[in-house]
């Protein structure tokens, strides 16, 4: 098994540019069933670069095409609309990879299509979801990695990238990478991730890579103690050397001036480190450390 | 993006929410003393000079002073210029009439992030730091999370009493703060920040409330539909490094920070992790720089530049994971920006993984370019980058 992304998985892709096309087009080449695109004057066409229908809107996709899964392309202005519209069609797991969504925007969002809509979003400013072997949701590469038993979540793109990549090197498949986003409001945080990779059979460690800002780790790092310390769990916290109220990149990777401490690198490490999980120094130390766990 | 008191206080009075009569922004001596010299010819009993720099405890620093008189102006204006609270150095500074101050409340909010709200703070104690009032008197400090569907139509008249009353504010203020929270609320939402504070709101004697300071954030990720927030940028308020402007008007995710060893890489989590390394290994970074996704040759060269031009920059670490970017495109990218920059007397340490990062490390061996050396871990490039630095300096 692997979690939110697999062979049921059917996507629409939202936002049909250049960049949805290359990417829905890679995900496609992996094996995805990438099943319609959707562009609001290109309806009735066909997406030539994949093969498949266009609709003008994501209802008419989830009619003609049994759609269950919406990629978020739009760019960032049309983004909270594009996640309500999947939402009313009735999509249930939406996949938001755009940058720079407005946070009021993401609120709202928030509170219709995950607190009271109850939908998987992950996003936005993620790189969505892969489950290797079996589909891949967004921009993550997949031919750095293979299936395996770890469990992979992250706020960052590129890092996770560089972790599994190293447990690949040494034979380390996953069951499914995550890349939550590194925004201040996302639709699926590291806890819901932990949780979901609790009740998979087929995962039987987990790695996390978390950021400075924010207290999501903790969060999930008590979750952990409470209900899973048996499960090898090896995290690292990026951003042990950024200053406090600057800005790290992600929008939400910022340890706020006079805030309400915990979100600096070095205390996420030790509040995790006291609810007996292993923390990083560095990515290549926490490949390492799952390493030790799993031989 | 921040914005000093002055223009907190603009975006509050169009949006209906009390402020004092408007002040003058200066930026001189001459220009302080003849705002002071008006306000007071016009009735006030007194100015309060102000220094506008974005960050707190401005008061205890001396940088908020109330003269009765221009000559007393005068010597403020002189001590205030100039003056550095917290690393920020007072370049333009408020003059506004002052207010007659009954009683000092606390009024917020802000976006939540922990709760996915709005965060509304309230407390009938004011003017001093409201996390230590919340330490030292939590049962003093009202706080209500709203979800945006709560809000759907602004802030609820009923909620906005029920708060105010709930903090003890006094009978006879509670109308008045309460429909000021309700214009302080559709403030916020209509001009997306993520912070709206008031510290303090005062009760003047005709049990009015006004904002006597303000405290504003907004969200730069909705700055498209605020016209960029041109209105906002105003000489001498950013204490922005030069280069940090610059990169930031060019797209590039760049950071100044104060250590020796420049540092390029492609995504923000494994920068922040090269920072990491960099330290682990005995140095400094000097930069925090995010090329992005792409990682072409336009961005390489115009980052590489950007890190180049710090003049403590002694050696730069090139750290690149190529995921959808592979090896061989990014590997062009170091050659021509090298080929387009000239001669610099700097190492650039270059650790290239992932995708065809083979053929990418090939390329660079083959081009033999003098200022690059290949390193095959991020471990091994950090602690040869760092090494670099120190023959360097």
């Amino acid at each position: 098994m692997s979690i939110f992304v697999d062979e049921q998985t059917r996507v629409v892709v939202q936002g049909i540019g250049a960049q949805g096309t290359f990417h829905a087009k890679r995900n496609q080449a992996y094996g995805t069933q990438v099943v319609a695109g959707v562009h609001p004057k290109k309806g009735g066409t066909t997406w030539e670069d994949l093969g498949v229908p266009v609709f003008t809107t994501v209802a008419e996709a989830v009619e003609a095409t049994g759609a269950n899964t919406s990629m978020v392309m739009v760019p960032a202005p049309f983004t909270k609309d594009a996640i309500l519209e999947a939402h009313a069609a009735g999509i249930t797991t939406i996949i938001a990879i755009t940058e720079g969504v407005p946070v009021h925007d993401m609120t709202e969002v928030y509170d219709t299509v995950v607190r009271r809509g109850g939908v998987r979003l992950i996003g936005p400013n993620c790189p969505g979801a892969i489950s290797p072997g079996k589909a891949n949701v967004g921009i993550i590469p997949a031919d750095i990695t293979m299936p395996g038993k770890v469990g992979l979540v992250s706020r960052s793109g590129t890092l996770t990238y560089q972790i599994m990549h190293e447990l690949a090197q040494a034979g380390i498949g996953i069951s499914t990478c995550v890349g939550i986003g590194g925004d201040p409001v996302i639709g699926t945080q590291f806890l819901d991730v932990i949780k979901a990779f609790a009740a998979d059979p087929e995962t039987d460690a987990i790695a996390f890579v978390g950021e400075i800002g924010g207290s999501e780790e903790q969060l999930a790092g008590e979750w952990i103690r409470d209900n899973i310390p048996d499960t090898p769990v090896v995290g690292y916290i990026a951003g042990f050397e950024a200053p406090e109220g600057k800005q790290m990149g992600h929008a939400g990777a910022i340890v706020k001036e006079g805030g309400p401490g915990g979100e600096s690198a070095a205390e996420k490490k030790e509040i995790l480190e006291g609810y007996g999980i292993s923390v990083a120094m560095n990515p290549s130390e926490a490949a390492q450390l799952m390493i030790q766990r799993l031989s | 993006m921040d914005l000093v008191e002055f223009q907190g206080k603009q975006l509050f009075g169009r949006n209906g929410v009390p402020v004092p009569p408007v002040g003058s922004v200066c930026r001189t001596v001459d220009e302080i003393v003849a705002a002071a010299e008006q306000h007071l010819g016009e009735g006030s009993s007194a100015v309060v000079v102000k220094a506008q720099v974005k960050t707190g405890g401005r008061g205890k620093a001396g940088g908020v002073k109330l003269a009765t008189s221009v000559e007393e102006a005068r010597a403020h204006a002189e001590s205030i210029l100039g003056l550095d609270i917290k690393g920020h150095v007072v370049q333009v500074v408020y003059v506004e009439p002052a207010s007659d101050i009954e009683e000092e409340y606390y009024l917020s909010v802000m976006h939540d992030r922990v709760g996915k709200g709005h965060l509304v703070i309230c407390s009938r104690e004011g003017g001093v730091d409201i996390e230590e009032v919340n330490r030292t008197n939590p049962d003093a400090v009202v706080k209500r999370t709203l979800t945006p569907h709560e809000t759907a139509d602004g802030l609820d008249p009923a909620t906005a009493r029920e708060i105010v009353t709930q903090a003890s504010f006094p009978a006879e203020v509670v109308d008045s703060a309460a429909d000021l929270l309700v214009r302080l609320f559709a403030a916020y939402l209509a001009e997306d920040a993520t912070l709206a504070e008031i510290n303090p709101l005062i009760r003047r004697p005709d049990d009015t409330v006004i904002a006597l300071d303000a405290k504003v954030s907004l969200d730069g990720n909705a700055a498209f539909r605020h016209d960029g927030y041109a209105e906002w940028k105003i000489d001498g308020l950013d204490a922005d490094d030069p280069l940090e402007a610059e990169a930031k008007a060019k797209g590039i995710q760049y950071v100044k920070l104060d250590g020796a060893v420049g540092v390029l890489g492609n995504g923000a989590g494994l920068v922040m992790a090269t920072l990491d390394v960099v330290a682990q290994n005995g140095g400094r970074a000097a930069n925090f720089l995010d090329v992005g996704g792409g990682a072409s040759a336009d961005a390489m060269a115009e980052s590489l530049d950007l890190v180049l031009r710090d003049p403590n920059v002694h050696s730069v670490f090139i750290n690149i994971f190529g995921g959808i970017t592979r090896g061989e495109e990014v590997a062009g990218g170091i050659i021509e920006a090298t080929n387009r920059l000239g001669a610099f007397p700097q190492k650039l340490v270059v650790r290239l993984d992932g995708t065809n990062a083979d053929q990418g490390r090939r390329m660079l061996e083959e081009a033999n370019l003098d200022s690059v050396v290949a390193a095959a871990t991020m471990q091994e490039a950090a602690a040869t980058a760092v090494r670099y630095a120190a023959e360097q300096a």
